[in-house]
C-alpha cells in the first residue's frame, strides 16, 4: 500500500502543530467558538450530543496493521474503549476531549494517518472497492488512481470552500461494491474493445434529502487525464453550484437543474482549457504510485482445498469468504454486526486483534467497507480455519455478510447532533428478530439500511429495505422504504406510506420479508421480487388491519 | 420551565446551569427565567462552556425532564450504551428518554 514520502509526512506533521496551537488558543480564550469551529471541523473534530467526535480518514478504506493497531490504542487511551466504522470507510471516536485532540492527531500522524478533510465543504476522503487488488472480477486495480485523487484533492486550494461537501468513489470492477453512482463523482475504470483503460465519470449522484443517481458525464476519459477531468467537473460546480441555499448546494442539484447534457458541455469546455494548462500530474507519478500497489508475494501452488467438516466454519466460509483472483487465496469479510450488536462498532481489543490477524495472514492489509465491516483481502485458504477460530473467540465471526443481519446504521440520535431519531436500537431489534441464521440465509441477500435523519448517512435510499427516522412532534417515527439498491443496478427506495413507531417498524420489516418469501421466483433477491411485483402487495401486507377477535 | 445547557469546552461533556455554576446532572438544572440570555452571554464570555442554549423542561417525580427527546438523550447518555451513561447501574434507564 501507499507510504508517505517526506512531503506527505511534513504536511501532516505541520497540520498537527498548527491545530495544537489553535486548540491552545481556544482553551486560553484567545479565540471564540465562532472562530474556532471551522478550524476544528477542518480537522474532523465535531461537537456531538455527548462529547467531541473525531472522524479519522482511512484513504479508500485501506489500512495496514500498524495503523489499525493505533486505532485500537487511541480507542483505549483517549476514548472509551471502542470505535465506530462508518459508511465512508472511516472511523469515528465518540468521546474525545478537546484538550486531547492534538495528541491524537500526533499519534495518527506517527502512522501516516490524519483527520484532514473529514468535514467541511471540501473534497472528502475518496472511497473505493474494499476488494481492490484482490477481487477475481477486477479489471483494473483502482487504488493507484484513488491515491492520485487523494493527493490531488488534499489541500487543493481551489476546492477548499466548495458550495457543499464533495464525495468521490472509484472502482475497477464491473461489480460496484462502493455505491459509486450515489456519489458526487463516481469513477469506474473500464476497458474498451481495444483493451485500453478508461475512466467513466458518473457525476451528480447522492443521497441526502434529494437522492439522485449520477448520469454518465464522461464515458471514456484517459487515465492520464483523469485528474484534469475531475478538475473540470469541480470547476463547473464551484462556479455555478447553489451557494444561496444549503439544501440545493450539492452538485447533484446543479446537474439536475441545468441537465446532464449542458453540464457535460461545460465540463468538456473547461476540460479542454485545463489540458492547455498542463495541470495533469506526469505519467511517471502514476507509475510511481502504482509501485506501492504491487501484488503481494503470494505463495505459488497454494491449495484451494478446504476442510469444511466444522458446520459453523462452513457456514462462515459460504457467507463471508469471497473469491480471490489468486489461486489458493480468499478475501475474508469480518462482519461487525453480531446479533443485537451496534453496527460498525468494534472494541479496542477487537481492533487490535484484526490488526494482528492482518499482519499474520493478509500481507499486513485491512480494508474498511462502506457497509461498516472489515476485510482481510489476501488470506491463504489453508489459514482460514485457524483465522475463523480466532475471530469466533473475539465475537467477530458473524456469518451474515449481505444478509438481513448485516445492517448499515448511522449513529442516529444516540450520538449525532443532526439526527431526528435513533437508528441503532431499531437495528438491534431487527437483528434480534432475525437472529436465526437459517432464517437469514433463507431470505438471501437483503440489504437493510437505516438513517436517523434525512442526511442519509445510513444510506437508507439504497437499501433493499430502507428505514428513515424522523421527528414527529418530538416523537421518533420511522418511514419504511422498499426497492433501493446500490451497484450496477442502482435504484432508489420508495416510501411505503405512513411511518411506524420503533416496534412497529420491526413488524413492518418482517411483513415485507413474508411477502417476499411468498412471492419470490427462483433465484430472485428481495429487491428483484419487489421490482417484479411492485409496491402494492407489500403495502397491503404491511398496512393490513389486525383482525379483531370476538 | 426553561433551563440552560451547553458543553464543557475542554471535555465536551454535557452540562447544565445550576444557578451558581455548571453540573453534569440535569437534576441540578434550575429555571433560567427571564435572565437566560444574559446568563449565556456572561458564561460564554468565560470561555469554559460552548454550544449553550435554552431548552424547555418540566419537573416530574423523577426530577428535571427536558421536553425534547434529543435533550433527554443528552442528559442521560446513549441509550444503546447505558454502561457509558450517567446511570450505568440502571438497566431501565433508557426508558426515561422515550
Amino acid at each position: 500500500m501507499y507510504q508517505y514520502d517526506s512531503y506527505d509526512q511534513s504536511m501532516v506533521d505541520a497540520r498537527v502543530a498548527e491545530f495544537r496551537d489553535q486548540v491552545e488558543r481556544r482553551l486560553a480564550g484567545d479565540i471564540t467558538e465562532d472562530q474556532f469551529k471551522p478550524l476544528r471541523l477542518k480537522n474532523g473534530l465535531y461537537l456531538q450530543l455527548h462529547a467531541y467526535m473525531l472522524r479519522v480518514a482511512v484513504p479508500y478504506g485501506t489500512l495496514n496493521s500498524r495503523q489499525m493497531r493505533m486505532l485500537g490504542d487511541i480507542a483505549d487511551k483517549y476514548d472509551r474503549g471502542y470505535g465506530h466504522f462508518t459508511t465512508r470507510q472511516n472511523i469515528q471516536y465518540n468521546w474525545i476531549k478537546l484538550e486531547d485532540a492534538p495528541d491524537i492527531l500526533a499519534d495518527l500522524a506517527s502512522v501516516e494517518m490524519h483527520a484532514i478533510q473529514t468535514s467541511g465543504n471540501c473534497i472528502r476522503n475518496t472511497t473505493s472497492d474494499q476488494f481492490a487488488g484482490a477481487a477475481a472480477d477486477e479489471l483494473v486495480d483502482p487504488r493507484p488512481y484513488a491515491e492520485l485523487l487523494r493527493q490531488w484533492s488534499t489541500f487543493h486550494p481551489e476546492f477548499d470552500y466548495l458550495p457543499r461537501k464533495f464525495k468521490i468513489a472509484i472502482i475497477g470492477s464491473e461489480t460496484d461494491r462502493a455505491a459509486m453512482k450515489l456519489h458526487d463523482i463516481g469513477i469506474q475504470l473500464v476497458k474498451n474493445d481495444a483493451g485500453e483503460i478508461g475512466c467513466r465519470f458518473y457525476v451528480g449522484g447522492g443521497m441526502g434529502r434529494t437522492p439522485m443517481i449520477a448520469p454518465v458525464i464522461g464515458d471514456f476519459v484517459s487515465p492520464l487525464q483523469m485528474v484534469s477531468y475531475a478538475e473540470a467537473c469541480l470547476r463547473v460546480y464551484n462556479r455555478y453550484g447553489r451557494r444561496d441555499n444549503k439544501y440545493k448546494a450539492r452538485i447533484k442539484i446543479l446537474v439536475h437543474e441545468i441537465g446532464a447534457d449542458e453540464y457535460r458541455r461545460q465540463v468538456e469546455e473547461e476540460f479542454a482549457h485545463i489540458l492547455t494548462l498542463g495541470l495533469e500530474p506526469p505519467a511517471a507519478e502514476l507509475e510511481r504510485i502504482k509501485g506501492f500497489f504491487e501484488q503481494p508475494g503470494f505463495a505459488a501452488g497454494a491449495s484451494d482445498e478446504l476442510d469444511l467438516s466444522d458446520p459453523d466454519f462452513a457456514l462462515w466460509v459460504d457467507q463471508n469468504v469471497h473469491a480471490h483472483k489468486q489461486p489458493g487465496y480468499a478475501i475474508v469479510n469480518i462482519s461487525l454486526k453480531p446479533t443485537g450488536g451496534i453496527p460498525g462498532d468494534a472494541t479496542a481489543d477487537q481492533i487490535r486483534l484484526m490488526a494482528d490477524l492482518a499482519l499474520a495472514h493478509s500481507f499486513d492489509e485491512l480494508r474498511v467497507t462502506h457497509a461498516q465491516n472489515i476485510v482481510l483481502p489476501h488470506v491463504k485458504k489453508a489459514d482460514l480455519y485457524g483465522l475463523w477460530q480466532k475471530l469466533d473467540e473475539a465475537g467477530l465471526a458473524a456469518a451474515n455478510l449481505d444478509l438481513i443481519g448485516d445492517i448499515i446504521a448511522c449513529p442516529g440520535l444516540d450520538y449525532c447532533a443532526l439526527a431526528n431519531a435513533r437508528s441503532i436500537p431499531v437495528a438491534q431489534k431487527i437483528s434480534n428478530r432475525f437472529a436465526d441464521l437459517g432464517r437469514q440465509r433463507e431470505l438471501g441477500e437483503l440489504k437493510l439500511k437505516i438513517s436517523g435523519c434525512i442526511n442519509a448517512c445510513g444510506h437508507h435510499h439504497a437499501g433493499h429495505i430502507g428505514i428513515l427516522g424522523v421527528d414527529r412532534k418530538g416523537v421518533e417515527n420511522y418511514q419504511l422504504l422498499l426497492g433501493g439498491c446500490e451497484g450496477a443496478d442502482t435504484s432508489l427506495g420508495t416510501i411505503t406510506g405512513p411511518g411506524f413507531n420503533e416496534d412497529g417498524i420491526v413488524d413492518a420489516v418482517e411483513k415485507a420479508t413474508d411477502v417476499y418469501l411468498a412471492q419470490r421466483a427462483e433465484g430472485e433477491r428481495f429487491v428483484d421480487t419487489y421490482r417484479r411485483i411492485g409496491m402494492a402487495p407489500f403495502k397491503e401486507a404491511i398496512y393490513a388491519k389486525e383482525p379483531v377477535n370476538g | 420551565m426553561k433551563i440552560i445547557t451547553g458543553s464543557d469546552l475542554r471535555t465536551g461533556d454535557v452540562i447544565w446551569w445550576t444557578g451558581e455554576g455548571w453540573s453534569r446532572h440535569v437534576n441540578d438544572a434550575v429555571e433560567a427565567g427571564e435572565h437566560a440570555e444574559a446568563i449565556i452571554a456572561r458564561e460564554n464570555a468565560k470561555q469554559i462552556v460552548t454550544d449553550t442554549q435554552v431548552i424547555e423542561a418540566t419537573v416530574t417525580d423523577d426530577g428535571v425532564r427536558p421536553a425534547h427527546i434529543k435533550d433527554r438523550i443528552r442528559a442521560l447518555g446513549p441509550t444503546v450504551r447505558l454502561d457509558l451513561s450517567l446511570k450505568p447501574a440502571d438497566p431501565a434507564a433508557g426508558n426515561w428518554v422515550i
